[in-house]
């Protein structure tokens, strides 16, 4: 899996701009599937199956999009101030690399700050391009730009920008691969959102379309396994998530229980995940029409939103494993 | 094989464009009373419409039939509700204390007269004056619990009534200047267009209620519709004043007189890259002046209209204006000429093959 993993996290798709990682998931599944729409607002929702007696439509999301930067204005002197997609960081910025969509590429720099501790603001950070001047700059006010960091194999721990969530979208991928031929009780519908870092505004249409009867989304969750970091009961290694409720969501208790005896059944490492902030697109899910049951799978991440994100390749595989396991038999909420 | 037939021509604001503007600037409709400016809307767009209802909140709902059957259904968007205030209790000698609708920075308040309720009775937001105050209270700006509407005793308002501010509309010059032309502008935009409707597209005008206070007309308005593409027409502020050190001012939102404002992102929607191309490719094509709204904050009518049903493919155009949400803003006629310019044509060009592309 990691040739996959290395592949999506090195494409770029800042929110609304998620094409490119839209046509490598495409030719990822390839012939695993044969059931692709892209809809209104960008998604990529891939069919599986047919809902039998027993079954359920299941709707699987992992989102596409990263978070990145938006260019607001191009000075006389041909350096770009920008704005943010998604929860960026000013602490992560200064001296980092942007790609622009069109291709472009430049560093982030800043104004003479205050006092040496002192902290960019975002207004003060600005991107350089090499541009001299407004007319020589390849870049122009409206132009998305993503993080720009090369993928980091460690062996068991696997470094990029945009895990968050393209790790999920390589966990969806390989389950649709192993999940072909086998026989499935569900439609499986499996939807790469679009537009989640700006407020699950993909999935929230994604699953007025679907109008699925349960939802898994599947993203990354914070850890309390690095030096002083916050207390959560989250770490690396120890297994995919079971997320109980985060920031916007509580997740349907039966779904819950479901998870966890699928994977205890099935001999298989597992956390039960609380995260205080953040939220997935299994929040918009659930809200849904007249309401979905949703839960959410987690894979977790060290150094979310910034350039470098570390997830355990364990935990990806057991989150395909634990996923194939949960599908391919017929589901009993209790 | 497409007949060639003359090139179509954007409507041109002419006198009567500017007296409907006027009228409907002058309107009073705080957000959740918008009926006075309703019934101008429902005046003008019942002659030329196919259907017209006013749904459940009170969205007005115009359709215009295009000529050919399957035509693209674009929904267009402009708010009739204004910022404004609402009282909540009332005071001896006609006092009366108020709150505020929509985003008013109260440290513009102080002075300004108001109309109030639905007969513009004249009050004034009054504070005390110089004489009276200490160097150290100046150097505050006034809470709104300590201002008063003041409409004089025997002062005709009830608890609940809205007011407005007291401007009314003038063109001077190249300007118009008036209250609530954020979204009056948007609002007589889409009038015209329905006067000239392009006739290759199902026009969809909604005439929203209540989007200074979260887009909440649009939501439903959205869902009614359930259209193929969607375009809010709005105003936008221009913070193009020089900087007052001389430096170069980067954060000016839009400029006055550079176009219609298009929309990349704001904090409520990420603009379909189909949209934006089209609306581009239109301009330049044409010659037609546009400037790319900085990418920002805020949001328009399309936040919600986007996130409807399964999606809808939005963008917004906005026609620049200062001291937006004041007492006052001004805008350029040209600028109003040239939004309506580009919607047209870009109307004109919009067909199914856009949509077909991916996104």
């Amino acid at each position: 899996m990691k040739a996959l993993i290395q592949k999506l996290v090195e494409s770029i798709g800042p929110s609304g701009y998620e094409s490119t990682v839209r046509d490598l998931i495409k030719s990822e599944i390839g012939s695993s599937a044969n059931n692709f729409e892209v809809d209104a607002l960008g998604n990529l929702i891939v069919r599986i199956g047919e809902k039998s007696a027993e079954g359920l439509r299941v709707m699987l999301a992992a989102h596409m999009d990263e978070i990145g930067v938006i260019a607001t204005h191009i000075d006389d002197n041909g350096f770009i101030r920008f704005t943010t997609v998604g929860g960026v960081s000013p602490r992560t910025c200064y001296g980092g690399r942007v790609v622009f969509v069109n291709g472009a590429r430049g560093v982030i720099g800043g104004d003479r700050p205050d006092s040496p501790t002192a902290m960019h603001t975002i207004e003060q950070l600005f991107i350089d391009v090499g541009a001299t001047s407004r007319e020589n700059c390849p870049v122009k006010v409206g132009d998305f730009a993503a993080f720009d960091r090369p993928f980091l194999d460690l062996g068991d721990r696997l470094v990029a920008k945009s895990m968050d969530d393209r790790i999920a979208v390589a966990v969806l991928v390989e389950t649709i691969r192993q999940l072909k031929g086998k026989q499935i009780p569900h439609e499986l519908v499996f939807v790469f959102s679009t537009q989640e870092e700006v407020g699950l505004r993909g999935a929230t249409t994604a699953a007025f379309g679907v109008d699925p009867d349960l939802g898994l989304s599947v993203d990354v969750t914070g850890v309390g396994d690095t030096p002083k970091s916050a207390t959560m009961e989250v770490s690396l290694g120890k297994g995919p998530t079971v997320k109980v409720r985060d920031g916007r969501m509580l997740a349907d208790p039966r779904i819950v229980r479901w998870m966890a005896d699928t994977a205890e059944k099935a001999g298989l490492p597992y956390q039960m995940e609380v995260l205080e902030a953040g939220s997935t697109d299994a929040a918009a899910i659930q809200l849904a029409r007249a309401g979905v049951p949703a839960g959410c799978m987690s894979i977790p991440c060290r150094y979310i939103h910034s350039p470098s994100e570390m997830v355990d390749y364990n935990d990806v595989q057991n989150g395909v494993r634990l996923l194939v396991e949960l599908l391919s038999k017929p589901i009993e909420l209790k | 094989m497409s007949v060639k037939t003359k090139t179509p021509q954007a409507p041109v604001l002419d006198a009567d464009s500017i007296n409907l503007l006027e009228r409907l600037s002058n309107a009073v409709a705080v957000s959740g009373d918008e009926g006075e400016v309703r019934a101008i809307v429902l005046e003008q767009v019942k002659p030329m419409a196919d259907e017209v209802k006013v749904d459940a909140l009170g969205n007005v709902l115009v359709t215009r039939k295009a000529k050919a059957d399957g035509a693209p259904r674009v929904m267009l968007a402009a708010h009739m509700d204004e910022i404004g205030f609402m009282l909540v209790d009332e005071e001896e000698g006609g006092l009366y204390r108020f709150a505020t609708v929509g985003g008013i920075d109260v440290r513009q308040l102080v002075g300004k007269p108001v109309w109030v309720g639905k007969q513009h009775t004249p009050g004034i937001i009054g504070a005390r004056p110089i004489h009276l105050t200490t160097r150290e209270e100046r150097g505050r700006s006034i809470p709104l619990d300590q201002l008063r509407i003041d409409l004089g005793p025997g002062g005709k308002a009830k608890v609940g009534d809205r007011a407005a501010f007291a401007t009314s509309f003038r063109q001077i010059g190249p300007s118009l200047v008036g209250k609530a032309l954020d979204d009056r502008l948007g609002m007589a935009t889409l009038i015209e267009l329905l006067k000239h409707a392009p006739e290759n597209v199902d026009l969809h005008l909604a005439f929203t209620v209540q989007e200074e206070v979260g887009l909440r007309g649009a939501r439903v308005a959205g869902y009614t519709f359930n259209p193929d593409v969607a375009i809010a027409v709005d105003s936008t502020p221009a913070a193009d004043l020089p900087m007052w050190d001389g430096s170069e001012n980067g954060k000016y939102n839009c400029r006055l007189g550079a176009g219609p404002a298009v929309y990349v992102a704001d904090g409520a929607t990420l603009s379909d890259p189909r949209l934006i191309r089209l609306l581009a490719q239109t301009g330049d094509e044409l010659g037609i002046p546009y400037q790319f709204r900085q990418p920002g904050g805020g949001g328009t009518d399309a936040g919600a209209i986007h996130k409807t049903r399964a999606g809808v493919p939005s963008i917004s155009v906005s026609v620049p204006g200062r001291y937006a949400h004041s007492a006052v803003l001004i805008s350029r006629m040209e600028d109003w000429q040239n939004t309506v310019n580009l919607l047209y044509h870009s109307l004109t060009r919009l067909n199914r093959d856009l949509l077909a592309q991916p996104r």
